[in-house]
């Protein structure tokens, strides 16, 4: 990446000199998007570790309560309140955000819209840098006196707002701060990525040339924007509440405890279609290179998007069905929340429609996007009973709620991660995986991880809470048959976990590889960031291209190979 | 060294206007979550008019004129910048700055008074809310109040005058958050 | 498009709207002290959204803008109002079924002056 690059000479006025680059400017300090795009991949990564590695601790202790848990030690009743509430915030805000929304974003839309960085690399480099300090008070809060934060991922008041309920007073200020630092972060990037995909676009590529995973990630980044808002204001109340000794939550002192359940979900819902939104795009591009298809109803795809992303603010209440909300509102979020499915099921149904008729290729990165979208049918499916709300009364807070969540959350932030990943490793690394391994881990992660929730899903509908240490304390929960399920899932996620190893195995010795085997085009694909270098250079392409068709024109008729990249004039 | 993608603008505006926008964009969410919050409160408590009656009206309405005055002195900037006249530019952004100045020690000067009679963010919802937006509200006028001096830095020597009208943008977002925070937590009583 | 900030300056004399919005602000301050609670809500509400409009309007060049800038800033406006009618029913309410909220009396050392 040491090369000289010459400047695109129509824009003139910058010239591009990369003089040799030390260590600390060229992978700790860089600018250039797809650096940044890896620290956030590999940040991400490493957090997704210490979030399987809490799982596993506490899915121990659920198993075989009391146990000492090999690696970690005995689970305490405390321990495993900050497990659980960690886990969460750990795999949604810095496992899903950073590698859906920051990482595949900072490396694809540059590369994808024909232009040399992101608008501003600068600020995009100060984004990765206060979300690397996010990472660090978070993981720093379980160190210190009283241990992390435990009050559940929500975060709900008054056992968050309160040091002397939640015995963790530093900790959950910690946690307050990292979750609000991280915001920062996102906030910058994703002004970022929403500017660049705007103004930055290649010549000739109109509105409707541009690929689906940016449209995606650009709405999901304009959906985390507008609905973060209240939720910063509520995190500055809920520290205030915290450190100064304000009742913005506290009844007690004429605040209202549900108001942050509010000011919570009504970020925590567009939330989830902001980390499902890029799983969704990528999905999207690989489905059409491996079906060798045009994109069916390319459109009627982004309009439906644009659907969701509206809906996705009028649905936020169905998460407090029964916090004592005016029953009047549960009616209305019951009918938005069944609305959403609408869309959602019609962007199914596009993905199926493109598969139809096409020529498919079962590769590695095939099989996990279609695997995102069958486990990701279930998540939305059961998703139904809970909108509902007078079966939501009965569930909620049930393992039924969670094994939902997972089969919505796992596929978006662990399946379509793994697609991405699979897919833009040839472009990232310029050499290619190895399909066996990528195989085997491919169905080691997913059996087992339907082996972790199915039972799960058995288990809540028998009644059996979520956020419990212990269940042997409660008769009713306490039975053989419920405990062997128990296991189960334990055994399953062990093994899904095991899996992982393959997953590394196979990028170690991928990346170690002498000759670059990747080549620009290893998949034969339209879009433009296969028309450059694998790597890229810094400045992507010595000459940035030009645009003349759409991004999904496979098997054309009349054309002697089976794709027609977008830069290709005629 | 600027990136050829930021010389670009397929949407019609400028990239460094375009993303000031999204920032207003953004801020106006977090300002009105906050805002919200405390107007359906405030609808709810209408005993909480007896609290708001200690606020000094006279200097919260000082203190508005002094914002308008400095988005004034902010338009006036951009209007120089446009130009080419930097210099003037920068002396009336250190006008604008010179309002944030005004604006924040009159805050201060404020705040000392309520909270030696005993108003103090604990007191009750009203005064954690008054203390929280106001708060929130002057850490943007100090934040704008150094980015404006960064500008007009390079704006004296006619480099990147752009940045005037961006900064002036943000300027203006501010003053038109106090124009609803003085009604808000002083007036309605 | 672009052009616009060469000709905004021109033709909009700024002094006159910041001049209209000082009036504007002695009229809400001093709107309220006739006493009629309808007055003061329209005084002090009515004219900062007045005041806001004109500042948006002239000092941030909203007018001559791309159309999609001020549909941007609508927008989450409209999100905000939508979190207030979400939200509202329920902070608003002051007692349920099983529950009431506790009436909260202030104390502070110094007597209010009112
Ligand atoms: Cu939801």
């Amino acid at each position: 990446m040491a090369e000289s690059i010459p400047a695109d000479a129509t824009h003139g006025h910058d010239v591009h000199h990369h003089a040799e680059q030390s260590f600390w400017s060229k992978y700790v300090f860089s600018t250039d998007h797809k650096m940044i795009a890896m620290q956030y991949m590999f940040t991400g990564m490493a957090m997704a570790l210490i979030g399987g590695f809490m799982a596993y601790a506490f899915r121990m202790q659920l198993a075989f309560p009391g146990i000492e848990v090999p690696g970690y030690g005995t689970v305490t009743a405390t321990d495993y309140n900050a497990l659980v509430t960690n886990h969460g915030t750990i795999m949604i805000f810095w496992v899903a955000m950073p590698v859906l929304i920051a990482a595949f974003g900072n490396f694809l839309i540059p590369l994808m819209i024909g232009c040399d960085d992101m608008v501003f690399p600068k600020i995009n480099r100060l984004s990765y840098q206060i979300f690397l300090l996010s990472a660090i008070v978070l993981i720093s809060s379980f160190f210190v006196p009283g241990g992390g934060f435990g009050g559940g991922w929500t975060a709900y008041p008054p056992l968050s707002a309160k040091g002397e309920y939640n015995l963790t007073s530093l900790g959950s200020s910690l946690w307050l701060v990292a979750v609000a630092l991280e915001f920062v972060a996102f906030l910058l990037g994703g002004i970022n990525f929403v500017t660049t995909a705007m103004n930055a676009r290649a010549p000739g590529m109109k509105m409707f040339d541009i690929p689906i995973v940016v449209w995606l990630i650009v709405v999901a980044s304009i959906l985390f924007m507008a609905s973060v808002g209240p939720l910063i204001a509520g995190a500055v109340m809920l520290f205030m509440d915290q450190n100064i000794g304000t009742a913005f939550f506290d009844p007690d002192k004429g605040g209202d405890p549900v108001l942050w359940q509010h000011l919570f979900w009504f970020f925590g819902h567009p939330e989830v279609y902001v980390v499902l939104l890029p799983a969704m795009g990528i999905t999207a591009e690989i489905m059409c290179v491996f079906a060798r298809k045009k994109m069916f109803a390319y459109k009627t795809f982004i309009y439906t998007t644009f659907g969701t992303g509206v809906l996705s603010f009028t649905v936020w209440a169905h998460h407090q069905f029964v916090a004592g909300i005016d029953p009047r509102m549960a009616n209305i979020f019951t009918v938005t929340t069944l609305l959403i499915s609408i869309p959602i099921a019609e962007m199914c149904f596009i993905y199926i429609a493109t598969l139809y008729g096409g020529s498919i290729r079962l590769t590695t990165p095939m099989l996990w996007a279609l695997a995102f979208v069958a486990e990701f049918l279930i998540g939305g499916v059961t998703g139904i009973f809970l909108g509902a709300s007078g079966a939501d009364i009965y569930f909620h807070d049930t393992y039924f709620v969670l094994a939902h969540f997972h089969y919505t959350f796992f596929p978006i932030a662990i399946i379509g991660t793994f697609a991405g990943f699979t897919y833009w490793f040839p472009k990232m690394f310029g050499k290619m995986m190895n399909e066996t391994l990528g195989k085997i881990h491919f169905w080691g992660t997913i059996i087992p991880f339907n082996g972790i929730f199915i039972p799960l899903f058995v288990l809540g509908g028998a009644g059996q809470h979520r956020r419990i240490y212990n269940y042997q304390h409660f008769p009713d929960l306490a039975g053989v048959e419920m405990q062997d399920l128990r296991v189960f899932a334990t055994v399953s996620l062990i093994i899904m976990l095991a899996f992982q190893l393959v997953f590394f195995y196979n990028c170690f010795i991928s990346w170690r590889k002498k000759e670059k085997d990747a080549g620009k085009n290893p998949w034969k694909a339209n879009t433009l960031e296969w028309t450059a270098e694998s790597p890229p250079p810094h400045g992507n392409w010595p000459e940035l291209p030009t645009v003349y068709r759409g991004p999904y024109e496979y098997s054309v008729p009349g054309r002697e190979e089976d794709y027609y990249p977008q830069n290709v004039p005629g | 060294m600027r990136p050829i993608a930021n010389t670009r603008m397929a949407a019609g505006i400028p990239t460094g206007r375009l993303a000031v926008w999204w920032v207003v964009a953004s801020e106006i969410v977090i300002f009105g979550g906050l805002l919200a919050s405390y107007i359906m409160h405030r609808i709810a408590h209408p005993e909480w008019g007896d609290q708001a009656a200690n606020t000094n009206v006279w200097l919260g309405g000082f203190n508005t004129f002094v914002l308008l005055t400095s988005s004034l002195t902010a338009v006036l900037s951009h209007k120089a910048a446009t130009a080419g006249n930097g210099p003037k530019a920068a002396r009336l952004l250190y006008a604008t700055c010179l309002g944030a100045v005004i604006f924040v020690c009159v805050k201060a000067f404020e705040w000392t008074t309520e909270i030696s009679h005993g108003y103090t963010i604990t007191s009750s919802t009203f005064w954690s809310f008054y203390y929280t937006a106001a708060g929130l509200h002057a850490l943007h006028v100090i934040a704008g109040a150094i980015i404006m001096l960064l500008v007009a830095e390079t704006a004296k020597k006619n480099l990147e005058l752009h940045r005037v009208e961006l900064i002036g943008i943000y300027w203006h977002f501010v003053d038109i958050v106090w124009i609803f925070l003085f009604p808000l937590l002083y007036i309605a009583k | 498009m672009s052009e616009h900030a060469e000709h905004a300056g021109d033709e909009t004399n700024y002094v006159k709207i910041w001049a209209t919005l000082l009036c504007l602000l002695i009229v809400s301050i001093l709107g309220p002290f006739l006493g009629i609670k309808i007055v003061t809500l329209i005084a002090a509400f009515g004219i900062a959204i007045v005041k806001a409009y004109l500042v948006a309007k002239y000092f941030m060049h909203l007018n001559v803008e791309p159309r999609y800038a001020v549909y941007l800033l609508t927008t989450m406006l409209v999100l905000v109002l939508l979190f207030f009618a979400g939200t509202a029913p329920d902070v608003m309410k002051h007692e349920g079924t099983n529950w009431v909220k506790p009436v909260v009396h202030v104390e502070t050392h110094a007597p209010a002056q009112h």
